[in-house]
């Protein structure tokens, strides 16, 4: 069976649930061999192993910390010419998108962003995409090449599939190109404990009708008694309400979640494009004309400031 | 010492319009209203500035590859205040995809010469966000990419990119490929003066043929993807739609629990 190159997304050997879903994705069109770089590449490869991985390439060098992008597509390269992969999937974060594009370029090879699912077609891998804010649906592959895919999270559950996930160091040599872009500081997103906005299960946003920096208080009670992550809508983030790394939407995160509660929002063409994959929409708004009721599964006409504490009182006593 | 600056700019279907495909799976652009990409304006927004902030002699060039209406979106930057515009224009670019796209924008920036190219976070109709790396790629420079602050000092451009688990200081020195996120800064209007400027600005046109640019390696016969088919999401069902009479929230948990979320 072709194998399948899946670029591991991780934090110091702590793999990214988007990553994750990805191996399951891999394993419909090949045998998934992961690729693991930088610090920590060799602790990723037990959970790896775990969902499916038979191979971990690894490769650990202070380049992938100091320069931006360049040195990871470096390394894919060496491990598309050792490895001759039937496809190379990367997750559709925004670094990993570019480490595609580049990739994709450097081995002649067309590229598919923000896959939403994936199956094997008798001409390669047939990706699934979601386009003009979720109007249209099309299935695309890649015609030229080795096919690289980036695939959006939570587009595949993640599923243990235990298999070897042998360790072996992948030899990379770095080229002047890779050296270009310096990063000279670092400062790591202080974490609010609650889970990353785009791989959530659960998503509560707030926009316009939240009216205020001080209200988000309140959707964030929603969020916490859910275990969800908290998004914003463009006219909140604008107003200074909610930092501009949690807005979903057109010019920001786009996000796919089981459950999307979206919370004084009107639903602009602009906030649905970063919504409207999501499995189950549910809104809180006082206009009932607006039109996010035209997407709601389930949608409740009143004022957010009864609706939402009221909701998470009751999800907290359910919970017990 | 002076600065050439490339603003690379594309032509979008209006968001708002009713997008859909033509009958060969490309976008249908003859039902829906063009303009620029907002985020390009943030591009040439953050070009405007670094021109005004530096001591050298900067020029700022818009650049776009489209149809014939393409050229509103470089007479919007040029009102705006960039120096003058660049449209790659043929036939045979129809049904490009983003490799080709980027073979011909980096084919037309080297022929217009560079310190700078400049280009916004994604376009608002493919959204692919590629495009920049891509570039980088082909122009071989440094790419200093989703910048939500940039600078050109002394030959070096730096910036601060903020992604999910960090934000970063990056620099890199010119000649360089940047892209700007929406949170550069607001992108300014153009004035009664730059318009009326505008139209005196000079907008050079160029085919495949000036690039050196072979018809095969571009437009739908030369894309590297293949679009098999395209359906019209089916319109959510009717959902359940409730008015909040003292119970809505307890409602709402209800259905939440129904749906097995609590």
């Amino acid at each position: 069976m072709a194998e399948v190159l899946v670029y591991v997304d991780h934090v110091d050997g702590a793999v990214r649930k988007p990553t994750l879903e990805l191996l399951t994705l891999a394993r419909r069109v090949g045998e998934p061999v992961a690729v693991a770089l930088g610090n920590g590449a060799g602790d990723t490869a037990a959970t790896l192993a775990e969902h499916g991985a038979v191979k971990v390439l690894t490769h650990e060098a202070a380049e992938y910390a100091d320069y931006l992008v360049v040195p990871k597509v470096e390394a894919l390269q060496a491990a598309v010419e050792a490895v001759s992969p039937a496809a190379v999937l990367v997750p559709s974060s925004a670094e990993g998108k570019e480490i595609a594009a580049r990739l994709a370029l450097r081995i002649g090879s067309g590229i598919i962003t923000d896959a939403v699912d994936l199956e094997a077609g008798d001409e390669g891998p047939v990706a699934t995409q979601s386009v003009f804010a979720a109007s249209f649906t099309t299935k695309s592959r890649v015609s030229k090449g080795t096919p690289v895919i980036t695939v959006k999270p939570n587009s595949a559950a993640v599923e243990a599939a235990p298999a070897a996930g042998a360790v072996e160091a992948l030899s990379v040599t770095f080229s002047d190109k890779a050296t270009g872009t310096k990063v000279t500081a670092r400062t790591p997103r202080e974490s609010t404990g609650r889970p990353e906005l785009t791989e959530a299960a659960i998503v509560v946003s707030g926009g316009r009708g939240v009216n205020g920096a001080e209200n988000f208080s309140i959707i964030e009670a929603l969020a916490d008694s859910l275990g969800a992550a908290v998004g914003a809508s463009r006219a909140a983030v604008d107003a200074g309400w909610y930092p501009h790394t949690n807005q979903v939407g057109q010019t920001g995160k786009s996000v796919s979640p089981q459950l999307y509660i979206a919370s004084g929002i009107s639903g602009a063409i602009q906030h649905r494009a970063g919504m409207q994959t999501s499995k189950t929409i549910v809104a809180i708004n006082k206009d009932a004309e607006a039109p996010i009721f035209e997407l709601v599964d389930y949608g409740v006409v009143g004022d957010l400031f009864d609706v939402v504490p009221a909701l998470t009182e009751e999800i907290k006593a359910r919970k017990g | 010492m002076s600065l050439r600056i490339v603003v690379t700019v594309k032509y979008v279907p209006d968001a708002t319009g009713d997008r859909h495909f033509a009958d060969d799976l490309t976008v249908d652009r003859d039902d829906v209203d063009g303009l620029l990409s907002e985020l390009d304006e943030y591009a040439v927004e953050q070009a405007l500035q670094i021109s005004e902030n530096s001591d050298d002699d900067v020029e700022v060039t818009v650049l776009t590859v489209g149809p014939e209406d393409a050229k509103d979106a470089l007479r919007k930057a040029l009102s705006m205040g960039a120096d003058k515009a660049i449209h790659v224009e043929d036939d045979d670019l129809h049904g490009t995809d983003a490799i080709g796209t980027s073979l011909v924008l980096a084919k037309a920036i080297e022929k217009a010469g560079f310190d700078l190219v400049v280009s916004g976070m994604a376009s608002t109709d493919g959204t692919m966000g590629v495009v920049p790396a891509l570039l980088a790629e082909r122009l071989g420079v440094p790419q200093v990419t989703l910048l939500s602050e940039v600078s050109v000092e002394d030959g070096t451009v730096k910036g601060r990119r903020d992604g999910d688990a960090a934000s970063e200081q990056l620099e890199a020195s010119l000649p360089a490929v940047v892209s700007v996120t929406d949170q550069s800064g607001e992108a300014r209007y153009p004035s009664f003066k730059g318009i009326m400027a505008a139209k005196k600005k000079p907008v050079e046109s160029w085919d495949l043929s000036d690039l050196d640019i072979e018809a095969e390696e571009v437009g739908l016969e030369g894309a590297y993807t293949v679009v098999d088919g395209a359906a019209e999401r089916p319109a959510r069902t009717a959902g359940t739609i409730v008015k909040d009479e003292g119970e809505g929230g307890k409602q709402l948990a209800e259905y939440l629990a129904s749906q097995k979320f609590i």
